[in-house]
């Protein structure tokens, strides 16, 4: 965290990988050495990119140091090109520069998932902010029971890392279930919702923990349809996004009732978030 | 009962200069346009005075020569917000390098210290709430210097607007703590109480004179008429779980068609925080600066995510705004937001007002108070 809350760090891409038409991860590096060496995050946590002239936006950290001994330290970032600011982004190029914030939010529970089956379930681009706890999840395998990674797009085209799909599905113990509501010749997996796979999962309710990231009605269909498999509210968390321009609670774009997103969440306990979610103009 | 020392009303210069020895802008109510405001006072001869005024929903007028008191009114347009959260400011600067690398610095805070004259209860109590949200989780940097550089000489309340509701919310008319200087008005001049060590200081180099306890008497009686006086208040209720059971209740529409989201309520309310952040490139392009400015959750863009505005109409701005003032604020800061200034109702160009609302949203639609 840098001292003056809203200062960005320089940071430059080392890399740019365009995942599909619209979707490009970049890799960034910090520049200044002792700051690269500061900077861990945890899976789920986000850090504001700033485009030199443009704007800010909040971006999660597909993934990046989770410790001081972690020597990575490189930043990757999964943009859509939605906005004004994305759309510019992931436009840049080895060797630009930008800046970066960060990073902030409370991530995946981690520990609350310990020694428990792990159920991650996305869609669309809301793959990106879990795949760092997958790869946590896999790294740690011993820690955890059963782990499904549960995942579904809109067209065939838009699943992205289908190879790391393909090796997690190799893991011990690890279910992997992928749908897509419009598939295409090549497709093996489900056709329809990521909600139509929920049944497929083994799941043990009394000790399982299940994790949503993805459009809202994707989650709070999955969350209701796994409260009807048996789990508990508490059981299952889920990442939200509002509209983020300070990423410290105090611009109050990101309310979602009483929440700022930015800093209680991005991550919430689903009871936290039920009573809103879904209601439109929230 | 200790008498404060009494300041007669032509010594009110000798608090001013004292002030500016000691280094401060001075600001105190003048009349600006119809209304009355903060602004530069060098002498105390430029503090309003003479001035009543008449508050109702969608009205705010003056009248001058009605009084021989400076005080004699409730409130103006501004609260004390300005003052520590600033309408626009630049938070830092990005300079493009000739090697196309960038350095950020971050905006000077270098303020000046400003002494208030005429601060409210109402408003101590909006800058306290202020306060929890820019410096108790994740110190605002700018906010915590200019909040430092104040000194606050608060007027207690002795002529409430017909808007006013201070009393209901607990947050007035009488000035308890956090500032630095509390003052009573009499005709010929005001009760000092020191509150606060920089006050106390202060009070000792003015030529303060021996009060009298029965004007004193008269002085505070008159700060709890001006609270008995106010007409309006908020439901005394969770207000919280009211309004949260009551999202589909059919007065949001019915507001919604009088309101002309046009956010006045939100940029005179002294607690609201919402602000937006740009970037505005030089015209070299070479530098750019990253501002912030208030920001209102009545505009379109407050509630836009990746090509979505997730609150298109006004009925779910509206709906937005009380909810937030007068529900989640609660689950945010263990209160409510709202410190009954009656601001939103006097500058609503279409006079709604948010008591009125709350009684109707908070009852059910069969009548029943929920």
């Amino acid at each position: 965290m840098t001292i003056n809350p809203y200062l960005p760090l320089e940071a430059e891409v080392i890399e740019r990988i365009q995942e599909t038409p619209t979707i490009v991860t970049l890799r960034l590096r910090l520049t200044d050495p002792d700051a690269r060496h500061r900077f861990y995050c945890s899976p789920g946590q986000f850090n504001m990119l700033y485009l030199y002239g443009v704007g800010e936006v909040p971006i999660s950290i597909k993934s990046g140091p989770q410790s001081f001994l972690d020597q990575t330290l490189l930043l990757d970032h999964t943009i859509r090109a939605v906005g004004r600011v994305t759309r510019a982004l992931v436009e840049l190029q080895p060797g630009a520069r930008l800046g970066v914030r960060g990073p902030y939010g409370r991530g995946w529970p981690l520990k609350e998932a310990q020694g428990k089956d792990v159920h991650v379930i996305t869609g669309g681009l809301g793959c990106a902010p879990a795949v760092s706890m997958v790869h946590e999840l896999v790294k740690q395998r011993g820690r955890f029971g059963r782990i499904s990674v549960v995942q579904g797009v809109k067209h065939a085209d838009d699943l992205i890392w289908r190879e790391q799909y393909e090796h997690w599905a190799k893991q011990p113990d690890t279910q992997v279930l992928l749908a897509a509501d419009q598939p295409d010749a090549t497709w093996r997996w489900h056709q329809g919702m990521v909600t139509g796979l929920l049944d497929q999962l083994t799941l043990n309710p009394d000790r399982s923990i299940a994790m949503l990231c993805g459009p809202e009605p994707m989650m709070r269909a999955s969350a209701e349809r796994l409260i009807e498999l048996g789990l508990e509210p508490e059981q299952i968390w889920l990442s939200m996004e509002r509209n983020m321009q300070c990423a410290i609670g105090h611009c109050g774009h990101c309310q979602f009732g009483g929440a700022f997103v930015c800093k209680d969440g991005p991550v919430f306990n689903y009871p936290q978030v039920r009573e809103l979610l879904g209601v439109r103009g929230f | 009962m200790e008498i404060p020392g009494y300041l007669p009303r032509e010594q009110l210069q000798a608090l001013l200069e004292r002030l500016q020895q000691q280094g401060y802008r001075c600001v105190g109510p003048r009349v600006r346009e119809g209304a009355m405001v903060y602004d530069d006072i060098n002498h105390a001869d430029q503090l309003a005075v003479g001035y009543t005024q008449t508050q109702e929903p969608g009205h705010y007028r003056l009248k001058a020569g009605s009084t021989v008191r400076q005080f004699a009114w409730a409130n103006g347009p501004q609260a004390l917000k300005p003052l520590t959260f600033a309408p626009r400011e630049e938070l830092w600067c990005a300079q493009e390098q000739p090697d196309g690398s960038l350095k950020f610095h971050p905006a000077a805070t270098d303020y000046e210290p400003v002494a208030v004259i005429g601060v409210r209860a109402c408003d101590l109590a909006a800058l306290r709430l202020q306060e929890q949200h820019f410096l108790d989780s994740c110190a605002d940097p700018q906010f915590a210097v200019r909040r430092r550089s104040l000194f606050l000489i608060a007027v207690n309340c002795t002529h409430p607007a017909q808007t006013c509701f201070c009393a209901s919310t607990g947050d007035g008319p009488e000035v308890d703590q956090d500032c630095d200087l509390s003052l009573y008005e009499t005709d010929e001049g005001f009760f000092v109480s020191a509150v606060s060590p920089a006050g106390q200081q202060l009070a000792l180099t003015l030529p303060l004179e021996h009060g009298d306890a029965e004007l004193f008497k008269q002085a505070c009686a008159e700060v709890t008429r001006a609270g008995e006086a106010q007409v309006r208040r908020v439901p005394a209720k969770n207000l919280r779980d009211s309004l949260f059971a009551q999202l589909d209740h059919p007065r949001w529409k019915e507001v919604a068609e009088r309101c002309l989201s046009c956010g006045n309520c939100t940029q005179v309310c002294p607690t609201c925080f919402c602000h937006s952040e740009t970037s505005v490139p030089s015209v070299d392009g070479h530098q750019t600066t990253h501002q912030r400015q208030w920001d209102s959750c009545f505009s379109p863009g407050h509630s836009y995510i990746h090509g979505i505005t997730l609150r298109k109409e006004t009925e779910q701005r509206y709906r937005q705004w009380l909810t937030h003032k007068f529900g989640s604020w609660h689950d945010q800061y263990g209160r409510s937001g709202c410190v009954g200034c009656g601001r939103c109702i006097s500058w609503c160009p279409v006079g709604i007002d948010p008591t009125e609302e709350l009684d109707v949203i908070c009852t059910d639609v069969t009548g029943r108070p929920e």
